[in-house]
């Protein structure tokens, strides 16, 4: 399983209800099903993660995220998880308030737009940053609105969300005292758990 | 007329009867006191009788589901794609059951047979028969076949009605359940579209109140102007543009009311044959048992309350061109289910066939079942799995 999953799955209390937007192939799900008894949903659009999922049985639904999220009800779930997807949506400040209307709690993975080597990459080779984790170029990039550690840290505070939790880790998914100490520079990954 | 049998087959089929002498009381009051159905199976049971998939047919379905007859058929069954060796509902670890449902004209009890009270053909005579009676007469027989539990239970349009029902009727007895290109309940749409295909039947002077078997003639027009109706509200408007977009018979206009499009001759040809091997009654049944289909009506409209009794998995498909059953038919079942907690599945495919697309092998749809039932498959015992 990814890194980032297992730190997420790590989050989750045993026995709670979780819909994972951005679900995948499942291995969250599968996961948190198998050692936490969590029953969850996923939701997807690639047609071979979906099946992916029906195969090993974890419940999946055809949904585009940016179309909405109307159809869940409110409070519906104990977790809302979005690993590293947060920043291909339209509006990923609207998407907060959804993950936090239909559940308590919502788990989000993004990569950290400000680490060090973006920065060296924008601001001394005046590109825009392409590397192995990241490997698009501008115009063909899913990722629409990449921000980085404080810049979320920051719409938390404008919105009054409470900060549960947060980690911040390098490509491997380890934590480290200078990812910690200076996780907007340092931290490729940033992961926060918030609630209203 | 196929000279070999494909390999991914069930071969050739006979259909056979079951009689029940138990009475039936039916939705509309009315109690049958006996009845036959007619169906097909395909693979073999297995010991403990846990391998068994009840298929359920739509509208103008039948129990000839897959394989062939004779090595004179034109064509296999109606979902032949879907079933076979090795094809996502696969017999090589499932028995499947394919029946023609009460008030069918295949040769299961309906208004083409004959009333042993009158002994007279039943004609209009038959009494309303609804989804709620369908799934009691498929339990009866499940229960001749010693099948407590289906491994799964799978229907598009018409035939997901029925399994949607079983999910809350019989909770216990289905480990799965395959809701194809359905609803939660008719729109008024449909229930309009039904309307005109039944009022153009009874309007048709040869329908004879509907005992037109009696009087040995068929309302062929009203029946095929039905079927003409339907077909084009089962297609997309992309397709019928593929189809024949605006292809003329003759170079030029004729000015008159001949065919001057292709696809007029096709209509008329597709209402004509529906003729051939329809009965009226039974269509005129059939629309009405969609009608009146609205299991959240039983809990003041609350589907997800309806839907908490059931206990089986769920997959919901729906096609991206249905505008007969469209995708958001489909989400109010997956929603309701959501809000119950029940595990539900559900892919929104990409296909032009408009309904139609639940017949079609389209792959992912069918990868999609296939892995739904595979899963079903890995629990049995392990003769079969």
């Amino acid at each position: 399983m990814r890194a980032d999953l297992q730190l997420i799955s790590d989050w989750i209390p045993p026995n709670s209800r979780v819909l994972d937007l951005g679900c995948g192939d499942g291995a969250l799900l599968a996961h948190l099903s198998e050692h936490k008894n969590v029953a969850g949903y996923g939701l997807e659009i690639d047609a071979e993660n979906i099946n992916m999922c029906i195969e090993r049985g974890i419940p999946v639904l055809e949904q585009d995220i940016d179309q909405g999220l109307q159809n869940f009800e409110e409070q519906g779930f104990e977790v809302v998880v979005m690993a590293h997807a947060l920043q291909q949506f339209r509006r990923p400040d609207l998407l907060l308030d959804e993950m936090l209307r239909i559940g308590k709690e919502a788990i989000i993975t993004f990569p950290n737009f400000g680490h060090w080597r973006n920065r060296v990459h924008l601001g001394i080779k005046g590109h825009m940053p392409v590397s192995e984790f990241l490997p698009y170029n501008w115009y063909d990039t899913p990722n629409i609105h990449f921000c980085t550690f404080n810049d979320f840290r920051d719409l938390c505070q404008d919105k009054g969300l409470k900060v549960q939790r947060w980690a911040a880790v390098d490509g491997q998914l380890h934590d480290h005292w200078w990812t910690r100490l200076m996780p907007n520079l340092f931290s490729e990954t940033a992961i926060f758990k918030v609630s209203r | 007329m196929p000279d070999t049998i494909p390999v991914d087959s069930v071969g050739l089929i006979t259909p056979q009867v079951a009689h029940f002498d138990t009475p039936l009381v039916l939705a509309c009051g009315q109690t049958l006191p006996n009845y036959q159905l007619v169906y097909e199976t395909y693979g073999e049971l297995n010991a403990d009788a846990s391998n068994a998939i009840l298929i359920c047919h739509a509208l103008s379905g039948d129990h000839h589901a897959a394989g062939y007859h004779s090595m004179e058929d034109r064509k296999p069954g109606w979902w032949d794609s879907a079933i076979g060796p090795d094809k996502p509902i696969d017999t090589n670890h499932f028995f499947v059951i394919s029946l023609n449902n009460l008030g069918g004209c295949s040769g299961s009890t309906g208004p083409t047979t004959v009333n042993p009270a009158t002994g007279k053909v039943w004609g209009a005579e038959f009494p309303m028969v609804t989804v709620e009676d369908w799934v009691e007469t498929q339990a009866r027989f499940a229960d001749r076949f010693g099948i407590q539990t289906f491994a799964a239970i799978v229907g598009g349009s018409l035939g997901g009605m029925q399994v949607l029902d079983w999910s809350v009727r019989y909770p216990e007895r289905l480990q799965a359940a395959a809701i194809i290109a359905s609803a939660p309940k008719l729109s008024t749409q449909n229930i309009a579209f039904n309307e005109v295909a039944r009022q153009s039947i009874r309007r048709d002077p040869q329908f004879h109140d509907g005992q037109y078997i009696e009087q040995d003639t068929i309302p062929t027009n009203g029946l095929g102007l039905a079927r003409m109706l339907g077909h084009i509200t089962y297609l997309s408007d992309d397709s019928m543009g593929n189809k024949f977009g605006r292809q003329m018979r003759h170079d030029t206009y004729q000015y008159n009311y001949e065919v001057e499009f292709e696809v007029e001759s096709y209509l008329r040809y597709q209402g004509e044959a529906f003729t051939k091997r329809f009965d009226a009654n039974t269509y005129m049944l059939m629309t009405k048992a969609l009608d009146y289909f609205d299991p959240a009506a039983r809990e003041g409209g609350d589907l997800a309350k309806v839907l908490s009794k059931a206990q089986c998995e769920f997959l919901l498909v729906s096609f991206t061109t249905d505008w007969r059953f469209s995708p958001a038919r489909s989400e109010e079942i997956v929603d309701a289910l959501i809000r119950s907690g029940k595990h539900v599945s559900y892919t929104k495919i990409e296909a032009i066939e408009g309904h139609d697309a639940f017949l079609f092998p389209i792959p992912r749809y069918m990868n999609a079942l296939r892995g739904f039932l595979s899963r079903v498959a890995k629990r049995l015992p392990k003769e079969n799995a």
